[in-house]
């Protein structure tokens, strides 16, 4: 079954196309039916995407883990955001400092705006990666987070050029979902063809043995400094995107946290699946908004059920998988003899959790199944729920170290979307289809 | 300046370079055993702080300050446990990024806990009564703080150095699998670095807490990135290199907002600057033994 996959370069160039247009219908469709708050959702999934690959194009495929993430958006958004702020908006933001004569007056059309941004973070990887480029591993790390730290605190102090601590406010939203999307599907396709070149092979030589690599006479650090500059171009346009997207930018924005996030959708999606760094940017940036329900204070009744199917449906699933994997867990310990009591202990543990969840996820498809048919259990039961601020980050942090802990290769792993694959997926469904109907 | 306000900036530096010092040999400790960069360390000196600040609410001052030191050296324990064990086997780049899901996960739980209000240290009144010498005017914390500092480390240097569990400990940053074989619990060893790492955080949070009188969530952050930093310049895994790293660090801050009262605002930044020209120029640090890579 798992010959090598049939290639069909027609078909593939075909399908693609179809996917274009179908993305084509799909983004006008969300353009005219979403409102405000979704289409807000929607373009920071392109913008987080957009990050999430160039971070991946840095760590995944060059195996340079680079913390600088924040530092290059940063970059990218003063300059975007210096280019397209109207001179009078200038004016008025710019109060305790006089702004930088030249700057005063620019003004310049969106797409180079965003161009420049891409392009001066780009310079400021060269720069960073001229000196750090030597070193391994975590140093390499440490070494780009404190490169942002101190873009930071340079943007905090250097008010002629970025208003301070201030910040600057009322920059025009360009930023739309075709501009957003537009600049997705670039990075998507250089970034593809970059690793799809004999320029990839060689990143990904490097990453797996770079003294291998040396050995054979390939310009480690060289290449692993263009690597660094593409990603930190695209860290940049997402910068000056983002920039634009929320019309307000400080230097406190800018902080570790943001490369956190980042790092979490591409360690979340697979390091090494440009696949997984999309797919990853789309369910952590909903996941996170959508955890905002547990900061508000909530009544819990079962007529939720009724009033908010989705949200019941969303943690009947949650219930159900957390069951399932528990349980598992539980099967897998029971095959060797528990000896300590603490072992013992962890398994009924274990077994409680998986239960208590399976029992959760029943009675939650039970309020569903009856709010379906129009009744509602226990209609006097209700449970106030208070919010607790910043509960969402704890569950956010939570998440990760699951995923770290216990599915370290990520939700896609290296693996990658391909018309080949979802072909022979495709006809190996319908074969079985066809034989089951026999 | 004056030769008087030179001396008190001295002092200050000095007391600021011990508390970054007694962090950093967390960090290096840590290094120098598994080799990568506890994240979470900074979050631990918050746990510290935190802790003293509702001990000392019930419990007289001393006996606070233990359980503080007690119970974070505990938290540390458990960190490892969790987070860190299960990736003993695992690439070096998934425990720092647990580490970091760590340090996240201590901030926002005590965001959630403690809210995010800052809290009043509580602060021994003798502590902080200036005493004045001559012209010079010095809090008795200024000396206390490098005292105990010093006391702390002479500690932990003879636990290193002269009892089997130091010699275990200094065996595994050598070479974990021979270590392993002559018979040595590695992962006991392991935690008690974590404990005894943690135990110097706290004790750094504790001063901390009275030198800067405010608690919250996020005051492990930059005490924590730049602890490391000391590490670094120091060289990493070398405890003594921890200790003269910590107290360069802190007087160059202090120094140099001290001559250029201008620069304040580039405080920061100091720390991460000389991360930079360090690596640069001396990548094993002021005092690190060359690590071999391993091929």
């Amino acid at each position: 079954m798992t010959g090598p996959l049939k290639h069909n370069a027609v078909r593939n160039s075909l399908s693609t196309l179809a996917f274009l247009v179908a993305g084509y219908l799909a983004l006008s469709w969300a353009e005219a039916n979403f409102d405000g708050y979704q289409t807000q959702l929607l373009n920071l999934v392109a913008i987080n995407a957009i990050l999430a690959v160039s971070l991946n194009f840095i760590y995944g495929f060059s195996g340079m883990f680079s913390l600088g993430h924040a530092g290059f958006m940063a970059i990218g958004a003063y300059v975007s955001a210096l280019c397209i702020l109207p001179p009078a908006q200038k004016e008025l933001l710019w109060l305790l400092e006089p702004i930088y004569g030249p700057l005063a007056a620019l003004e310049t059309p969106f797409v180079v705006s965003v161009l420049l941004g891409g392009l001066a973070a780009a310079a400021t990887s060269l720069l960073i990666a001229l000196p750090v480029m030597r070193l391994g591993g975590d140093y390499l790390g440490i070494a780009t987070l404190g490169f942002a730290e101190i873009i930071r605190v340079l943007f905090t102090n250097l008010a002629y050029l970025t208003n301070g601590a201030i910040g600057l406010r009322g920059i025009p939203s360009y930023a739309g979902i075709w501009w957003n999307y537009g600049w997705l599907a670039v990075t998507l396709f250089v970034v593809l063809s970059m690793l799809k070149s004999n320029f990839g092979n060689v990143l990904k030589s490097i990453r797996d043995d770079e003294i291998a690599a040396g050995a054979m006479g390939i310009n480690t650090s060289g290449y692993r400094t263009m690597a660094f500059c593409l990603g930190g171009f695209f860290a940049g346009v997402g910068g000056a995107l983002m920039g634009s997207l929320v019309t307000t930018i400080e230097p406190k924005m800018f902080n570790f946290q943001l490369t956190f996030n980042i790092l979490l959708i591409v360690v979340a999606g697979g390091l090494g699946s440009i696949t997984g760094s999309v797919v990853g940017a789309a369910a952590i940036t909903l996941l996170l908004e959508w955890l905002r329900i547990v900061e508000a204070p909530l009544t819990l009744n079962f007529a939720l059920a009724a009033d908010d199917p989705q949200l019941c449906a969303a943690a009947l699933a949650v219930c159900l998988a957390s069951g399932v994997f528990w349980l598992r867990k539980w099967r897998r310990g029971a095959r060797r003899p528990a000896a300590a009591l603490a072992g013992r202990l962890i398994r009924g543990l274990t077994l409680a959790l998986a239960l208590t969840a399976l029992a959760l996820a029943l009675t939650l498809a039970l309020a569903l199944a009856l709010a379906f048919l129009g009744l509602e259990m226990f209609p006097d039961f209700t449970l106030d729920v208070p919010g607790i601020p910043g509960m969402r980050m704890v569950i956010f942090s939570v998440a990760l170290m699951c995923i770290i802990l216990f599915r370290r290769e990520g939700l896609l792993g290296v693996r990658e979307f391909s018309w080949d694959g979802f072909y022979d997926r495709l006809g190996r469904l319908a074969r079985r289809l066809g034989s089951g109907g026999r | 300046m004056t030769s008087d306000l030179f001396i008190q900036n001295l002092f200050n530096a000095l007391t600021v370079g011990s508390l970054y010092a007694l962090i950093a040999i967390g960090y290096s400790m840590v290094y120098g055993i598994l080799r990568f960069i506890n994240f979470a360390h900074g979050d631990i000196f918050m746990v510290g702080a935190y802790f003293i600040f509702f001990a000392a609410a019930h419990l007289p001052w001393p006996l606070a300050a233990a359980v503080a030191i007690g119970g974070a050296s505990l938290m540390g324990i458990i960190v490892d446990r969790v987070a860190y064990r299960p990736l003993r086997e695992a690439p070096r780049i998934s425990a720092l990024i647990s580490a970091i899901g760590v340090s996240f996960l201590l901030e926002n739980l005590g965001l959630v806990v403690f809210t995010g209000l800052p809290r009043p240290a509580v602060q021994p009144q003798w502590m902080v009564d200036p005493i004045t010498l001559g012209s010079i005017r010095i809090l008795p914390l200024s000396f206390l703080v490098p005292a105990v500092t010093a006391i702390l480390v002479l500690g932990l240097l003879w636990i290193v150095y002269r009892t089997r569990p130091g010699l275990a400990m200094r065996s595994i940053s050598r070479d974990i699998e021979t270590t392993r074989l002559m018979g040595v619990s590695i992962d006991r060893i392991i935690a008690m670095t974590f404990g005894l790492g943690s135990a110097l955080a706290a004790a750094a949070g504790i001063m901390w807490a009275i030198r800067y009188p405010q608690i919250h969530p996020f005051i492990g952050v930059m005490p924590g990135f730049k602890a490391f930093i000391a590490a670094v310049v120091g060289g990493i895994g070398s405890i003594h290199g921890a200790v003269l790293g910590g107290v360069l660090l802190g007087t160059v801050e202090i120094m140099a907002v001290a001559f250029y009262p201008s620069m304040s605002g580039y405080r920061d930044a100091f720390a991460f600057v000389l991360l930079i020209v360090i690596l640069l120029f001396k990548p094993t640090g002021l005092m690190g033994e060359k690590l071999e890579d391993k091929i």
